[in-house]
């Protein structure tokens, strides 16, 4: 495998959604060509710092495919027409940072209440505001969570490098069908720019789109199959359904009542968190006699195992837990190795956004540190090292 | 004012196997609707309702994308593929439909403040693009849904519940906002003209790129009532005095200003590639076909 050409695909003009082979890409051409694979036909964007490499590749390569590129004029429009081309048949995605992304609120909360699957990534910056354009953060976090007006389940992933960016793009692509949801991609700015060997697989199946299997008559566009998960009828499908982001019953239509409006949003939160299982994704790493635990996500993630490396060298049981799904949140996990180990360090490139997770699903069990600054830099393995050490102490 | 209480009438005697034409194209389910008595929506949604008929549109090939607002709810009523959006996002939304579905005739419903306040910037840059989608905006100068605020049509004086001591800011002529912007069909009409602006509509419906009908229509509960226009009858007997049918005006000397006559008509009739051929051609090069 090592020893496997590396091909070079970027400027080429190739009709093949899938570039099967070993490339040298960044993490935002590895989303671009993960989204590609996974079948998405459909992107529209705003360019803005660190994500233009996504939507660059993205207008050299969907007109390649039969796909549809478009650059729209501000980040509302951009998350306005993903949601419309879903409905249009297609998959689709857009990708942004901080600035964009809390102008895609608004419809992301439309897709969520409409059902409307779609992917949106996030390629991190120093934040708030117009923050630091061309450094790395982690301060959207919460942000992907709640950013949305409302009470709703969102599933976010976080990669932690051009190789994952590509395979969890064809996840998000995958479960955002399962679920008939957004997804987020959680990147950040040093994964979007970072050069890696990223391998593309022979074959990369596209994942249906749930369509109904009734006529039709009679057929009710947000009656939930036994997963509460509806079919979904897209436009031009002979079923001239309503969608609407008002609170509606399973004929779409608004159903301007408590009772309604509890029913429908606890559906939608449940169709998430009751199948969460199949998508809680993480990685271990000398986990199996750590007495310090440090949990991280994203670029962070790999810098805290150079602190767990540097530990261990100084006789230290510290391990790894790498989260890669986000939301919603593996409480469960947590817990698991809440209950184990002796003490709990979280770091991240905000102020502390996944920690209040952390303890909160820890419940206050072991002792906890954060590594954290507020965006610009990645940490040391030296700062990550300094936490281990100052949770072990304050344990003694 | 009085209350005047009304006897129930009696129910319509309805013949037997005798449909309304325009039923099929109605989620007569939803009915009634929740517009106000003498609104001038109605109108304008059987005018496009008749404008399909007539042009023996298949349901299945037209989907109808609204913000929101009272004009917003046309989508709701439709019994065709229909989107209720976010406040301002019926074009960019109706711009991903048709890019991704584009034998999907996309017609989007709206109100003034939705398509040219908070909508604003979508509007010019779809009509740019020249993006094949027919927009139908209901221009009842003010914000009906939310109480009757001031909007980007409310004329100068105009008083709204946000502008107590009258208007004092310009306001947009959309039909020459439309064709600057490059809109390739451009009509102005009001809901008096229910059978032109139906022939309008079958116009834009088959005509190719960015088209655009205002429609400028009573808001009694709001706008007509705070101006003291009267009823809706007495805002139909206005525009029957002071609409002046002009076709190939110049939109820019069609402005609406109350009191004074205005123009209504077709104003623009072009064609030049749509954004669908544009992007279809530079593929054929791509791929030198
Ligand atoms: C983001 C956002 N801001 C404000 C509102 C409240 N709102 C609902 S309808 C509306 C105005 C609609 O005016 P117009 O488009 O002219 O429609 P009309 O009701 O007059 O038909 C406003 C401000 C909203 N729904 N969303
Ligand atoms: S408030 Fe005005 S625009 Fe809205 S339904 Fe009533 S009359 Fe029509
Ligand atoms: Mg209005």
């Amino acid at each position: 495998m090592a020893n496997k050409p590396v091909t070079r695909t970027a400027s080429r003009v190739t009709k093949k959604r899938v570039l099967s082979g070993v490339h040298f890409m960044n993490g935002d051409e590895a989303i671009a060509e993960g989204a590609i694979a996974a079948g998405c036909t459909f992107f529209a964007a705003y360019p803005i710092t660190p994500q233009s490499e996504i939507a660059e590749r993205m207008a050299r390569r969907l007109p390649q495919v039969d796909g549809v590129f478009i650059q729209m004029e501000d980040e509302l429009g951009a998350m306005a027409a993903v949601i419309g081309a879903a409905w249009g048949g297609v998959k689709a995605m857009t990708a942004t940072s901080g600035p964009g992304f809390s102008l895609m609120m608004e419809n992301l909360g439309l897709a969520v209440m409409t059902e409307t699957p779609c992917v949106i990534a996030n390629v991190q910056r120093g934040a708030p505001s117009t923050g630091l354009p061309t450094l790395v953060g982690q301060g959207d976090m919460m942000q992907a969570r709640w950013g949305s007006h409302g009470h709703y389940e969102i599933i976010a992933l976080s990669p932690a490098s051009p190789q994952e960016a590509f395979d969890l793009t064809v996840k998000a692509f995958a479960l955002s069908e399962r679920f008939r949801s957004p997804v987020l991609l959680m990147t950040d700015e040093v994964v979007g720019h970072m050069y890696e060997r990223v391998e593309i697989p022979e074959e990369v199946p596209v994942a249906p789109r749930r369509k109904p299997k009734a006529p039709p008559d009679g057929f009710l566009p947000f009656k939930p199959e036994e997963d509460l998960v509806p079919p979904m009828a897209c436009a031009g499908d002979g079923y001239r359904i309503h969608v609407t982001g008002l609170t509606h019953d399973e004929r779409g239509y608004p159903a301007m009542d408590a009772e309604a409006h509890d029913k429908l949003v606890r559906r939608l939160c449940e169709k998430i968190t009751r199948f969460r299982d199949e998508f809680t994704w993480y990685e271990e790493v000398m986990t199996e006699d750590a007495e310090v635990l440090v949990i991280s996500y994203g670029i962070s993630a790999r810098v805290s195992l150079g602190g767990v490396e540097l530990a261990r060298a100084k006789g230290i049981k510290a391990g790894l837990l790498r989260l890669i799904t986000i939301w919603p949140f593996p409480d469960e996990v947590i817990r698991k190795f809440a209950d184990r180990v002796g003490g709990l360090v979280v770091v991240e490139i905000n102020l502390g956004q996944i920690y209040r997770e952390v303890e909160r699903a820890s419940g206050g069990r072991v002792p906890m540190r954060g590594v954290f600054h507020a965006g610009g830099r990645i940490h040391t393995p030296e700062e990550v090292l300094a936490g281990i050490e100052e949770v072990l102490e304050c344990r003694s | 004012m009085p209350i005047v209480k009304h006897k129930p009438k009696p129910k319509p005697e309805v013949l037997p196997g005798v449909r309304h034409p325009l039923e099929k194209y109605l989620r007569t389910d939803r009915l009634p609707h929740i517009w106000c008595s003498g609104c001038g929506l109605g109108i304008a949604l059987s005018s496009f309702l008749y404008a399909l008929e007539e042009l023996e549109i298949d349901p299945d090939s037209v989907a109808v994308v609204s913000g929101i607002g009272c004009a917003g709810r046309f989508a709701g009523y439709v019994r065709l593929d229909s989107y209720h959006t976010t406040h301002g996002r019926a074009i960019p939304f109706a711009t991903g439909l048709k890019l991704a579905k584009p034998d999907l005739k996309v017609v989007v419903f709206s109100g003034d403040g939705d398509l040219f306040a908070i909508g604003g910037n979508h509007f010019i840059h779809a009509a740019r693009r020249n993006v094949d989608i027919t927009v139908l905006c209901v221009n009842n100068f003010n914000y009906g849904m939310t109480g009757g605020q001031v909007g980007p049509t409310t004329p100068i004086e105009g008083r709204t519940t946000t502008t107590p001591y009258g208007n004092f800011e310009h306001p947009f002529n959309l039909v020459y906002l439309a064709a600057s912007a490059g809109a390739t069909y451009v009509a102005r009409w009001t809901t008096l003209h229910a059978r032109r602006l139906k022939e309008s509509i079958k116009e834009a419906l088959q005509h190719p790129g960015f088209n655009f009908i205002e429609i400028i229509s009573p808001c009694p509960t709001n706008f007509g009532r705070r101006n003291k226009l009267g009823d809706a009858l007495d805002e139909m007997r206005y525009y029957a005095e002071k609409a002046m049918i002009r076709h190939g005006a110049d939109p820019a000397a069609a402005e609406v200003v109350p009191g004074k006559e205005f123009i209504v008509g077709k104003f623009v009739d072009t064609r030049k590639p749509t954004y669908l051929e544009l992007y279809r051609k530079k593929v054929e090069e791509l791929f030198g076909r």
